[in-house]
């Protein structure tokens, strides 16, 4: 399949580039905006990548669907086959790809990573082994949401995935790293959040004030690098603002969360285990 | 420190927000796309002053405001059925407003509706933020007078352009002042992911009431009625649509509005025009809602006909 397209709303369109999460669609969904961005421009008010689709929202007042569809599919001829199943992901056209890894670093300890422990007892590993596997994978940011520059990173290897908290911490500090089943993320800013946090990175993941305001795009790639508490701190990592100071703090915090959610305060987790090929 | 003048509050009431069209190009960062939750009411609050579509205005959720001009200008109240009173005197909504320097500004509870839209002339003096908006987002701390996303609080001034040349007095004609208290039916437009629900859940859907629950905010709004059977519960997440009516687990439908985030997974049955979103900004929990179903072509009609009203042919800014 090239691509299809679905009506999703009053002013968008979704395109679907396949039915399942897979690494090879993550290039390619980022080569189909660059082509869009490029060819359509601020015709678009926004393209949403995530894993198997792009969101397209147009403007009614000066456009309309046929000819927009008309100009997608002239900007998309540009893109090449899709890959047939079953042939490496890695084998993609984009070139440089080493060169684009974007390198977080993390200070792993149970201070910032109160999951650690549990997250080690799990996978039947040391913490030593544990931040060795997590900073050993390379990461495709799938998509982007939940919170401004919240990135969805994908996959943990299989011994680290594991299930979301039951109850969701009220407070999670921003730079904070989780894994929910089988995907990563750092927290941006401060929110609640029921992933297992096992580090903190010291890099601010989302500033308005930049000029690109998230660190992270969908489509890039990412690598985490175990870094100490003096580096952590002359990186500017805090430690003076942790939510959980004692286990009673936590269990009020946590009991506070339940009557704050509305409609939904949680990034999803569900993705990949239920999109998953095998 | 406030050197512009302005309209200071003494009251901000229970939530009051800085609102224009909302964001644009700011999804992909997480960004929600934000604006006024009631387009209808915002719009003429700013054609009412001959300000231009997308003019920041205030968003006063459930009233109770008071504020002192330092300048004279003209203001206008639309939206929620609220007392508005000058230095104690009764004024009409949807109307503009003459005001003097000391003037004070009270807006009660309301006795229909929910949002009140205050508007002034040439629009409060912001600088946009992300998507080029001056929204106000306090889930994401991004947007607003301060940048920080906080709701207006007591003591804010929110600056405005002295000088400009006042426009005639006008009055939005009754008929088009809309009643909150009217039944409400929301146009949908279904989308592919209707498949997914079986025609039982569908008939349910569209000729059940369902009734608007109080876990509704500018994220989304919780209703409550008929369960919604749906085929495969989860799917991969994808970039949300304005007014897409998601159906989680439990069957209860959610509409996704103006804050809300920008991936989500749930099946989705259709999305509830603009329009009718502007509407169900004014009805508070506990309101009995239906839905029927209508086409693209039928909604994009009707909503660039709301545009070219307000957005096109509008005069310039006057100085």
């Amino acid at each position: 399949m090239l691509w299809r397209y679905e009506i999703t709303g009053a002013d968008t369109i979704t395109l679907h580039f396949g039915e399942r999460i897979d690494v090879a669609l993550v290039t390619r969904i980022q080569h189909a905006s660059t082509l869009l961005r490029e060819q359509l421009g601020p015709r678009l008010l926004d393209l949403v990548p995530s894993y198997t689709t792009l969101l397209l929202r147009y403007d009614l007042l000066t456009d309309d669907l046929a000819s927009l569809l008309a100009d997608v599919k002239t900007a998309l001829t540009a893109l090449p086959e899709p890959l047939y199943a079953g042939e490496p992901s890695s084998g993609n056209s984009a070139g440089d790809q080493q060169a684009d890894i974007i390198e977080i670093p993390v200070f792993y300890d149970v201070s910032v990573g109160p999951d650690l422990d549990s997250i080690a007892a799990r996978a039947g590993l040391s913490v030593d082994e544990v931040i060795a596997c997590h900073c050993g994978a390379t990461y495709n940011v799938f998509a982007i949401g939940f919170a401004p520059g919240f990135a969805y990173l994908g996959e943990v290897p299989r011994e680290l995935a594991a299930p979301r908290l039951d109850t969701p911490r009220a407070k999670v500090p921003p730079g904070a790293v989780g894994i929910a089943d089988t995907q990563t993320a750092i927290y941006p800013l401060a929110s609640p959040g029921g992933w297992n946090l096992i580090g903190r990175t010291p890099l601010q993941m989302f500033d308005p004030d930049r000029e690109r305001p998230s660190l992270l795009d969908a489509g890039q790639r990412v690598r985490f690098r175990a870094i100490g508490r003096d580096e952590y701190l002359e990186l500017g990592g805090r430690l003076d603002d942790l939510p959980w100071g004692t286990a009673e703090g936590q269990k009020t915090a946590r009991k506070q969360t339940e009557s704050r959610d509305l409609v939904s305060s949680e990034p999803e987790t569900r993705d990949l285990k239920n999109g998953d090929r095998q | 420190m406030t050197s512009q003048p302005g309209l200071t509050f003494r009251k901000p009431g229970f939530l009051s927000l800085l609102q224009d069209s909302g964001r644009r190009g700011a999804m992909h960062m997480g960004l929600a796309t934000g604006g006024a939750m009631d387009r209808h009411a915002w719009a003429w609050a700013n054609r009412l002053l001959g300000n231009p579509y997308g003019t920041t205005a205030l968003e006063i959720t459930f009233g109770g405001v008071e504020f002192t001009s330092t300048l004279e200008t003209q203001i206008a109240v639309t939206g929620a059925a609220v007392p508005c009173l000058v230095n104690g005197t009764a004024r009409s909504l949807w109307t503009t407003i003459q005001l003097h320097p000391g003037d004070t500004v009270t807006l009660g509870t309301p006795k229909s509706g929910l949002r009140s839209y205050l508007a002034v002339l040439g629009g409060f003096q912001v600088t946009p933020g992300l998507g080029g908006s001056c929204a106000t987002f306090p889930r994401e701390g991004t947007g607003g007078l301060h940048h920080d996303g906080r709701p207006l609080a007591e003591g804010d001034h929110l600056p405005c352009t002295p000088g400009l040349k006042p426009v005639p007095n006008r009055k939005v004609p009754e008929h088009w002042q809309p009643d909150y208290r009217s039944e409400l039916e929301l146009a949908v437009i279904p989308c592919a992911q209707i498949e997914r629900f079986p025609a039982s859940a569908l008939e349910a859907f569209f000729s059940q009431p369902y009734t608007l629950t109080p876990q509704t905010d500018r994220m989304g709004a919780r209703l409550e009625g008929p369960a919604l059977e749906v085929i495969g519960k989860t799917l991969i997440s994808e970039g949300t649509s304005l007014g897409s009516i998601q159906v989680p687990a439990n069957g209860q439908p959610i509409l996704l509005l103006n804050d809300r985030q920008t991936i989500g997974g749930y099946p989705k049955l259709g999305a509830v025009t603009p329009r009718s979103l502007d509407d169900l900004a004014q009805r508070q929990p506990g309101t009995r809602l239906r839905f029927r179903p209508t086409t693209l072509h039928e909604t994009q009609f009707q909503e660039r006909r709301f545009l070219t009203f307000f957005a096109a042919g509008q005069p310039a800014r006057r100085s």
